[in-house]
């Protein structure tokens, strides 16, 4: 194996930039725009159940016929990253949204009558008060859809864009387990870091609720 | 002062929680609105800083309609304490106070060098600032609750329930720390309640609410004991029971008997009652300003079961031995 990561470093590591920017990219977008939609489902309380079922349809659609239909709605070229990226996109909206809805949920609503009564008007209130207060529940959902992602992006290889799933596809291709076995281990290393990053980041961000 | 001009709440799906109430809030003093569960008093209170809309009638404060006014800068200007406090759990105890001085403009470090003296004005050391409120006791955590609501000196306060939810023991300290804080600032305080004796320590005035969203009576807590306007009243305030009505009937009236068998001084000042082992303590004194409750108190905690009257110069001018007293009162009953 440090064979052949020794002659053939160049393309791992390129393979293993674009299963980065392929994965994470995602989760930045999906991130940003499932906010304002988690935020609606709980705004109007009428929208959290078709909020909730949407983002399960979404979730359970199999990525590879995502790959595969998306350029044709989209009119990409099928070997278009951005296929991944919309598509990694669209499933982390899904979980995230839910997760966004549940979290602004889960904080207490006499706290949040507390800090109305104090002169919060809603959108402080919603950057200081609720936001803040629905933090571990959201990072939590946070992690799932960045591990997630991490091992979604190797799917793409089959369609020919895919990160280190590149070299599952050349270890098949050739009957050759070194890639393959070089993929697997870099990809749960690159999700392994980034779970560990975001649990620092929840840490840091969330000192109270180890406050006990 | 705060007013209620014939102010209705008829909450969506029909229950009126509020009947038409009309009620005074002198400016500087403490206004206990009491009774039972459900008689309206917490949503009385938050149609005054806005939170429940009235569907009919006024809430003036200062002969402004509250309802002019922008909803959010109202309650920036407006203490709010309520039952465990409602503490933010994701700020620290210092950030927790400093929140409504942010609010209305001020820097974070100004805020907290504030909220740090406010703190220790409440009777928290400055240890306390960095904790989280998840690390703090009830009494703690209320004590937090208060110096918040202080914390960019409003002129007005709403409390709800604020000592409920602490232990009696707490609960007493926290009055006492209150009362003392409150005589200090007198600041325009409405109290919820549902307990009469807290009402009655704490209340300047005491309106009494009944079922239905009603308000029963108003008046100083005296007045409520020595004239309930009917028998709600009466049994709410428990003018019969134990010795509560003592405490606002003065101890002027009371007759003494001569100075008689006490140790004196040379000035005349009680020394004790005579015991085999030295003079026994006589457990305090009263004066003529004091309240008959005290007399009581001091005629069962007395050794011989006798309360000794002083005068201003500290002498012992009296003695009220415990039938005396009860005797003094069936008199006054009949
Ligand atoms: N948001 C609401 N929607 C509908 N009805 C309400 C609402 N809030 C209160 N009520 C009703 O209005 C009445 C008065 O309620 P309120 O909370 O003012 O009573 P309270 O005197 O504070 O009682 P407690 O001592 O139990 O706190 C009750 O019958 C209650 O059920
Ligand atoms: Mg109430």
């Amino acid at each position: 194996m440090t064979e052949y990561l020794r002659n053939n470093a160049d393309t791992v590591w390129l393979a293993l930039q674009e299963h980065v920017w392929l994965a994470l990219l995602p989760v930045l977008l999906g991130f940003v725009i499932a906010l304002p939609i988690g935020y609606l489902g709980v705004r109007f309380p009428a929208l959290y159940h078709p909020l909730v079922n949407t983002c399960g349809v979404l979730y359970s659609i199999p990525s590879l016929a995502l790959f595969v239909f998306l350029p044709v709605v989209l009119g990409t070229k099928v070997l278009s990253p951005v296929n991944v990226v919309v598509a990694l996109t669209i499933y982390t909206v899904a979980l995230l949204a839910r997760t966004v809805a549940d979290g602004l949920r889960s904080v207490d609503p006499v706290v949040v009558q507390a800090a109305t009564a104090m002169g919060y008007r809603r959108v402080r209130r919603l950057a200081g008060v609720e936001l803040p207060m629905a933090l571990p529940v959201i990072l939590a959902g946070l992690r799932v859809a960045t591990v997630s992602n991490i091992s979604l992006v190797s799917v793409g290889a089959l369609i020919g864009i895919g990160g280190l799933g590149q070299l599952f596809t050349r270890g098949f291709q050739l009957f050759y387990i070194e890639p393959i076995l070089v993929g697997i281990v870099l990809s749960v290393l690159l999700a392994g870091l980034a779970d560990l990053l975001i649990v620092l980041v929840q840490r840091a961000v969330t000192p109270w609720t180890r406050a006990v | 002062m705060i007013t209620f001009e014939d102010v209705v709440k008829v909450y969506p799906g029909g229950s009126t929680a509020v009947d038409h109430l009309s009620l005074e809030l002198p400016t500087g003093k403490l206004t206990a609105l009491v009774g039972p569960s459900g008689c309206g008093k917490t949503t009385s209170l938050r149609m005054i800083n806005r939170m429940v809309t009235p569907t009919s009638g006024r809430i003036l404060i200062d002969g402004e309609d509250v309802a002019g006014r922008d909803e959010a800068a109202l309650r920036r200007g407006i203490g709010y304490v309520i039952q465990h406090a409602g503490l933010f759990p994701h700020r620290t105890v210092l950030d927790n106070v400093a929140t409504v001085p942010v609010l209305l403009g001020k820097t974070r470090r100004e805020a907290r060098a504030a909220a740090q003296e406010l703190l220790e004005r409440v009777g928290l050391s400055a240890d306390f600032a960095k904790r989280y409120p998840a690390q703090l006791s009830g009494g703690q955590q209320q004590r937090v609750g208060v110096a918040r609501a202080l914390a960019a000196d409003p002129p007005i306060m709403l409390m709800d329930e604020p000592f409920s939810a602490v232990d009696p023991v707490v609960r007493e300290q926290l009055h006492r720390e209150f009362l003392r804080l409150q005589e200090d600032l007198g600041k325009t305080i409405a109290l919820v309640t549902h307990d009469i004796d807290e009402a009655i320590k704490l209340g300047d005035r005491v309106a009494v609410f009944r079922q239905g969203g009603r308000l029963a009576q108003v008046g100083t807590p005296r007045e409520l004991l020595a004239a309930p306007s009917d028998d709600f009243v009466a049994e709410f305030v428990g003018r019969d029971r134990g010795l509560r009505g003592l405490s606002f009937d003065s101890a002027a009236g009371l007759p003494v008997r001569p100075v008689d068998g006490l140790l004196l001084d040379d000035a005349g000042r009680p020394l004790g009652w005579p015991g085999d082992d030295g003079p026994r303590d006589t457990g305090g004194t009263f004066t003529k300003d004091d309240s008959l409750r005290v007399v009581a108190d001091l005629a069962i905690r007395s050794p011989v079961g006798i309360a000794v009257r002083v005068g201003p110069d500290g002498a012992a001018d009296g003695l009220v031995s415990h039938h005396d007293l009860a005797d003094y009162l069936a008199g006054r009953r009949s």
